[in-house]
């Protein structure tokens, strides 16, 4: 400790105390090349604008690009119209920036300036006064004398949370119940798209169908289908299925499923167990048939088991038969629950074993 | 040397009677069957010749794993070294060897598309050897494999066979995509539409039959147009189907894109000198 900063005699608290380093102040201003030389700052001057008047050209260039470029033209092998929309627009946006910027930097006034901190509270007088006001505007709107008024209001205001809660019936059906698709009996497995119905001559061994119920498709002598639009969806989210041709003697049918089947024809749900996506990617060799989505793993020679992956329920089977005509035919809805398992499945599917 | 029965009959206890008697035996059966024996359809363009100069390069390059008369090679455990190939048709082989799947390099969960290792000639004469043991599909009809001529409606239709029975495995614009064990399903880029076509009739390796009977040569067409026209439309970068994502637009954007706006930064900064002089 310096001799100077000590207090001079020995009652320190008297004095003023003394700062222990000086305020050095602001050093001197130093000017920029634009401050001082006319022709430096006539040369930034037109710069600058020069960078405005480039941006304006590149955003009448956007508009030419607009409509002079085609969709399909390219350039570099990207899109021609992406690349000069995309270009002209960035450009004027970066050079507008960059412009603002070097005006700021390099012409505005930049010298230095000093303001002392001040406390943040507001004065006594203005807290006073604003408390007062609030507590004028309690007393005479009455919210504390009313409360008849104000709770039901508060009530009111509460029961807006109801139709916000009833809205989310809007998700969709529960889960439960869901035992029905379209199948029944005699209902016609059609090739999805084209609606051709499929006569068992027309498979062959490896060859896998997407199907859908005859129901979606126009009826014989009929303009439109039974089905439309979102009831249509519906439906399909649940009725769609895949048959596949195998060789008789690889399958292994479980008990009570020996006539699902027509010569190694047999017709599974085509909705996924796990968590519903649509699943046909079927590898005719090993009879395995893939979700794409997490890779469950069914294998459709073994009564859609499940080998590998997060599903924990087997692919629901369609019992198949043969019409009078000849053609693939349902023996009956699905026994089984198609589609997403969900916490009441058991008892649901309970119920529809005792009824059939 | 006159003609008899009786003469014929006195030599009958010729050593070489029995060879004689079963010589003829066997060129009287051979003649009936040659004759009277249904011909499979798809042999008829082939000629024999061509049956012919197939069979001795089946014998060479192929019989090793499908067997001297294509029955395949079956091993203890059930599976095959080759199956056979009795019935797969002339599509089949032209599909297999056309796209050099076949001979395979190695054994291995999947044949890889490659160079392939026969010439177009001898690709037909090994076809028109396979399709004469047992009728199968045929080579497809160039027709069904114009799909530049098109409309817009049975483009449209294609699409939604596409969708609904190839996107599952090929990807939604035939860019392929993964199965279990190491095999895949193979990119449809750059895949000739006769391919295409003799793919789906025959449903090779692990891909499902689609014949004829339920997916008509007109749709097959159209989903081969489907395929086409996707895989032709420009590439905006990105988000295309089947791409890995904006790698290289994020690469540009970074590179170009960031490199221009650290350059004018640092312009910027560059410039902001004092000078000792005095206003």
């Amino acid at each position: 400790m310096s001799k100077d900063l000590e207090p001079t005699d020995g009652h320190g608290d008297e004095l003023e105390p003394t700062e222990p380093i000086q305020d050095p102040g602001l050093p001197a201003h130093q000017w920029r090349p634009q401050d001082v030389d006319a022709a430096q700052e006539k040369r930034t001057e037109r710069q600058i604008s020069a960078m405005f008047g480039i941006a304006t050209l590149l955003a009448v260039g956007f508009c030419v690009a607009y409509f002079a470029i085609g969709d399909e033209q390219t350039f570099l092998g990207w899109s021609a119209i992406n690349f000069a929309l995309g270009a002209t627009l960035g450009g004027a946006l970066l050079l507008i920036g960059v412009g603002i910027i070097q005006w700021a930097k390099k012409l505005m006034a930049d010298h230095e300036m000093v303001e002392m901190r001040h406390p943040a509270a507001s004065s006594a007088e203005d807290r006073e006064e604003t408390l007062d006001i609030i507590n004028a505007g309690l007393e005479e709107s009455g919210v504390g004398r009313r409360p008849l008024i104000r709770n039901s209001l508060l009530g009111a205001v509460g029961a807006l949370a109801l139709p916000g809660v009833v809205l989310l019936r809007d998700l969709g059906p529960l889960p439960h119940s869901q035992d029905k698709t379209v199948w029944k009996k005699g209902m016609r497995v059609v090739n999805d798209v084209s609606g051709l119905p499929i006569k068992p001559s027309d498979l062959e061994v490896g060859q896998l169908v997407n199907g859908e119920p005859a129901v979606f498709f126009p009826a014989e002598g009929k303009e439109e289908a039974e089905y439309h639009g979102h009831e249509l969806l519906a439906a399909k989210a649940k009725a769609a299925v895949i048959v596949v041709r195998m060789r008789p003697e690889d399958i292994t049918p479980s008990k009570g499923r020996e006539n699902w089947g027509v010569d190694g024809i047999l017709c599974y749900s085509k909705i996924c167990t796990h968590v519903g996506c649509p699943i046909s990617l079927w590898e005719q060799q090993t009879h395995h048939l893939l979700c794409p989505c997490h890779q469950s793993t069914f294998d459709l020679a073994d009564n859609g088991k499940v080998i590998f992956g997060p599903a924990h329920r087997p692919l629901p089977q369609l019992p198949l038969m043969v019409d009078s005509e000849g053609y693939l035919v349902a023996q009956s809805d699905f026994p089984e629950i198609v589609a997403p398992s969900y916490p009441e499945l058991a008892r649901d599917q309970k119920k529809l074993d005792e009824k059939s | 040397m006159r003609f008899s029965v009786r003469k014929l009959s006195t030599r009958r206890r010729h050593p070489l009677a029995g060879i004689v008697v079963l010589l003829i035996g066997l060129v009287v059966v051979g003649g009936a069957y040659a004759t009277l024996s249904p011909k499979p359809a798809v042999a008829e363009e082939a000629s024999s010749r061509d049956v012919e100069a197939g069979r001795q390069l089946f014998l060479i390059g192929c019989a090793s794993c499908h067997g001297e008369n294509a029955q395949g090679i079956p091993t203890k455990s059930g599976g095959n070294y080759g199956p056979s190939l009795v019935g797969v048709g002339a599509a089949a082989v032209d599909f297999q060897v056309g796209t050099g799947r076949m001979p395979m390099a190695q054994a291995a969960p999947q044949a890889p598309r490659k160079t392939p290792e026969y010439t177009a000639e001898e690709t037909k004469q090994l076809a028109a050897y396979v399709a004469s043991l047992a009728p199968g599909p045929a080579i497809p009809e160039s027709e069904y494999l114009d799909y530049k001529n098109v409309s817009v409606n049975d483009l449209r239709e294609g699409g939604e066979f596409f969708r609904t029975n190839c996107t599952a495995c090929h990807n939604s614009v035939g860019a392929g995509g993964a199965l279990p064990d190491g095999r895949y399903a193979p990119t449809l880029e750059k895949v000739s539409a006769k391919h295409i076509y003799e793919a789906m009739q025959t449903g090779p390796q692990q891909m499902p039959v689609f014949n004829d009977a339920l997916i008509t040569p007109e749709d097959k067409r159209n989903v081969i147009a489907y395929i086409k026209r996707v895989q032709d439309q420009p590439n905006y970068g990105g988000l295309a189907g089947g791409g890995l994502g904006p790698v290289v637009d994020g690469l540009f954007t970074w590179v170009i894109g960031i490199g221009v706006l650290t350059g004018f930064a640092i312009w910027i900064g560059a410039h902001g000198a004092r000078v000792k002089k005095k206003r």
